[in-house]
């Protein structure tokens, strides 16, 4: 098992340095650079930028010395300095802008996971045991008019409702009073206050499609020998259910794990925008709209990091829970 | 080898209610399982072989439903070493996932089923699978039902049973699986083991080895089996008695020393015709003779025909009477039974459908 990780680990190095290139190239593509962007930003503040200011600032930023040169002077300083370069969008660090708003998207992430899985696994299992069954029909009806609508939409008409019916306000993930303070248990039970609305939608959105999934998966395997098998041993239905279809058919969740931390950064982020959270994803949109290079190369790189590392996870859960992955074996071998 | 009833199914009727119709799955079938012996059922696929045996445990697959007839089980109460009582239980009578039933399931009767390769969940070891249903029916401990079933993979003849219990289903052989399998059946000692088609997906040497062992572990434990196949050379190696099932009913019924020498309905001596003889492939090597098959198809399913329902394929069908008239269940001779025109004019003893 370690053999495995470690050798899995090895292969996503050269991954990893491909996607650097590849983010490095991306960053460089659009018209115009950092240096001029800086230059025009002075000057439409009033101040007249010299030659040989501009030269100094170009010296200052790499912009005289060759691609490949800049390439591993960026990402020499990622790696021994953890400096991402500098952000004006947000007149900060690059790594400062992700630090701040790593910890709330990641918490974010983790449980609207949590609840999409909580919610749509068990509804799954037992929509695919009682098959046609009304309460099928409806889950069925359900699940395709979530899939269907976006969730942005939804967090929307839930914002207005919340807000004109009950009268809480629901966007951003603090109140007004608590948004500049430091921590404190006050903030604290703030911040779960306005936390659970964008786990709830942000979690809404995989729910359907992870019932689909359960469903289509348990009704393969409920059809396999096994489980009449199994039944023939004397088994309850619920543990006949919960000890042998659901074990096979949880593996394409176990797969999707994959998405969850490059999800972190970009998957919700039209309804983080919609929200208003201080979260990874509307700080990329928003580099990305102002040509901000550094930072808009950090999200690139992080969520291509994020997902080779995401995806080296999955593998690993994919192989504690089946040993077929584990020891390589071949069904029918 | 004692001759006392285990099991007795009394008119049983297993139907299937899907949109297309109704399929007569099982209809109208009597047997009578003797305990510690060996009761053969015979015939081609989708005669509701395998269904007859699903309802004798109640596991038969959803839309399908007993919808009339009994099963009895007479179980046997060991209250000292000499005396004992029996505990008449009526299957039929229990909800299919009742404590009672599942009670039954695994300890009492068990089932080996068609292949090996399926019916053990690949994620979790042959261990695990086993000690569940010692864990289940018998109070002991985890490490205790470890040694059991270590005990139980040593007399299926698995080679070094303390290394197999730890390992996974898809890392042994397909006769190996197939003996952890039946050692699974066999980890509660049950009365009645059933076995559907355990060596149809296995060559002929495993299923030597197999039939060889069924029947070592069935002295050992004094168990009946219910063995169902449509391999006629199998029945002769294993079973006493013979049932021949042709569209949900027991057209034969009798020893097996009777239907191999005087077999009496048109489709039992069908079926014997068709078995390849070696001295038959000899003379055909120079002539061009084909293998004897039964002349049609099994009919569709959904359709009830009038009559005999093999009259369509009958090479002695008699024309306004198989195709109008039901034919009755004739004993011909004593624990020979047909049900058959042909016989009719034999009653010894008619009995009524």
């Amino acid at each position: 098992m370690l053999a495995y990780i470690i050798q899995r680990i090895i292969r996503v190095i050269p991954q990893l340095l491909l996607i650097s290139i590849l983010a490095f190239i991306i960053i460089q593509l659009p018209p115009g650079d950092i240096v001029t962007r800086q230059i025009e930003r002075l000057q439409a503040s009033g101040v007249t930028v010299s030659e040989a200011q501009a030269q100094a600032l170009i010296r200052q930023y790499g912009m005289d010395r060759p691609m490949y040169q800049r390439y591993l002077l960026w990402i020499s300083n990622i790696i021994t300095k953890f400096d991402f370069g500098y952000s004006y969008t947000f007149e900060k660090p690059v790594a400062q802008v992700i630090m701040e708003r790593m910890g709330y998207t990641f918490a974010i992430a983790l449980f609207a996971h949590i609840f999409t899985w909580t919610v749509a696994i068990p509804i799954g299992i037992y929509v695919a045991v009682k098959q046609y069954s009304i309460m099928d029909y409806i889950v069925t009806l359900v699940t395709f008019i979530g899939l269907a609508v976006p969730a942005f939409f939804l967090a929307m008409i839930i914002m207005y409702v919340a807000l004109t019916k009950f009268g809480i306000r629901t966007g951003g993930l603090f109140s007004q009073e608590y948004m500049v303070l430091p921590w404190s248990w006050g903030k604290f039970v703030d911040l779960l206050k306005h936390m659970w609305l964008p786990i709830i939608l942000l979690g809404t959105g995989g729910v359907a499609g992870t019932i689909r999934t359960m469903r289509a998966m348990m009704l393969d395997e409920l059809r396999k020998q096994y489980v009449t098998v199994a039944r023939a041993k004397g088994l309850s239905e619920f543990n006949v259910i919960v000890r042998y279809p659901t074990r096979l058919a949880i593996n394409p969740i176990l797969s999707s794990v994959m998405w969850l931390l490059p999800w972190l950064f970009s998957g919700g982020i039209i309804l983080e925008i919609v929200l208003n959270l201080q979260t990874a994803g509307p700080a990329l949109y928003a580099a990305l709209r102002n040509q901000d290079m550094y930072m808009a190369g950090a999200y690139i790189l992080i969520t291509g990091a994020l997902t080779a590392i995401s995806a080296i996870l999955s593998d690993v859960l994919l192989a504690l829970s089946d040993p077929r992955i584990r020891f390589g074996g071949v069904e029918g071998a | 080898m004692s001759d006392h009833v285990l099991a007795e199914i009394k008119n049983l009727h297993t139907y299937f209610y899907l949109a297309e119709g109704v399929v007569r799955a099982v209809d109208g079938v009597d047997l009578t399982i003797k305990a510690g012996r060996t009761l053969g059922i015979v015939g081609e696929s989708g005669c509701g072989k395998s269904i007859t045996a699903l309802s004798l445990m109640q596991l038969v697959p959803s839309p399908g439903k007993i919808k009339e007839g009994e099963i009895t089980y007479y179980q046997t109460i060991h209250k000292t070493e000499s005396a004992s009582t029996s505990n008449v239980i009526e299957i039929t009578k229990l909800k299919p996932n009742s404590r009672a039933m599942r009670a039954i399931r695994g300890n009492q009767i068990s089932m080996v089923f068609q292949e090996p390769m399926a019916a053990m969940l690949p994620v979790r070891t042959v261990g695990a699978q086993i000690m569940e249903a010692i864990m289940l029916h018998q109070q002991v401990n985890k490490a205790e039902a470890r040694e059991r079933a270590i005990d139980i993979l040593a007399r299926a003849k698995l080679p070094n049973a303390d290394r197999i219990v730890d390992t996974y289903p898809f890392q042994l052989s397909g006769g190996m699986r197939q003996r952890a399998v039946i050692a699974m059946a066999l980890s509660c000692n049950p009365n009645l083991l059933i076995a559907d088609e355990p060596t149809t997906a296995l060559d002929v040497t495993t299923e030597a080895q197999i039939l060889d062992l069924m029947r070592e572990l069935q002295q050992q434990y004094n168990m009946a089996i219910m063995y169902i196949t449509h391999n006629l050379g199998v029945i002769a190696e294993m079973a006493q008695e013979v049932a021949v099932m042709y569209m949900g009913k027991i057209v034969e019924q009798t020893d097996v020393a009777s239907i191999f020498r005087n077999p009496l309905h048109p489709y039992t001596q069908a079926l014997l015709r068709s078995i390849p003889q070696l001295d038959d492939v000899m003379a055909r090597a120079g002539q061009k003779k084909r293998l004897e098959t039964i002349r049609g198809m099994v009919p569709d399913p959904y359709s009830v025909l009038p009559g005999c329902s093999f009259h369509p394929r009958c090479p002695q069908f008699m024309e306004g009477v198989c195709n109008e008239v039901e034919p009755a269940v004739i004993e011909v001779e004593p624990g020979h039974i047909v049900r058959c025109h042909l016989y009719a004019s034999r009653t010894t003893k008619a009995r009524a459908n």
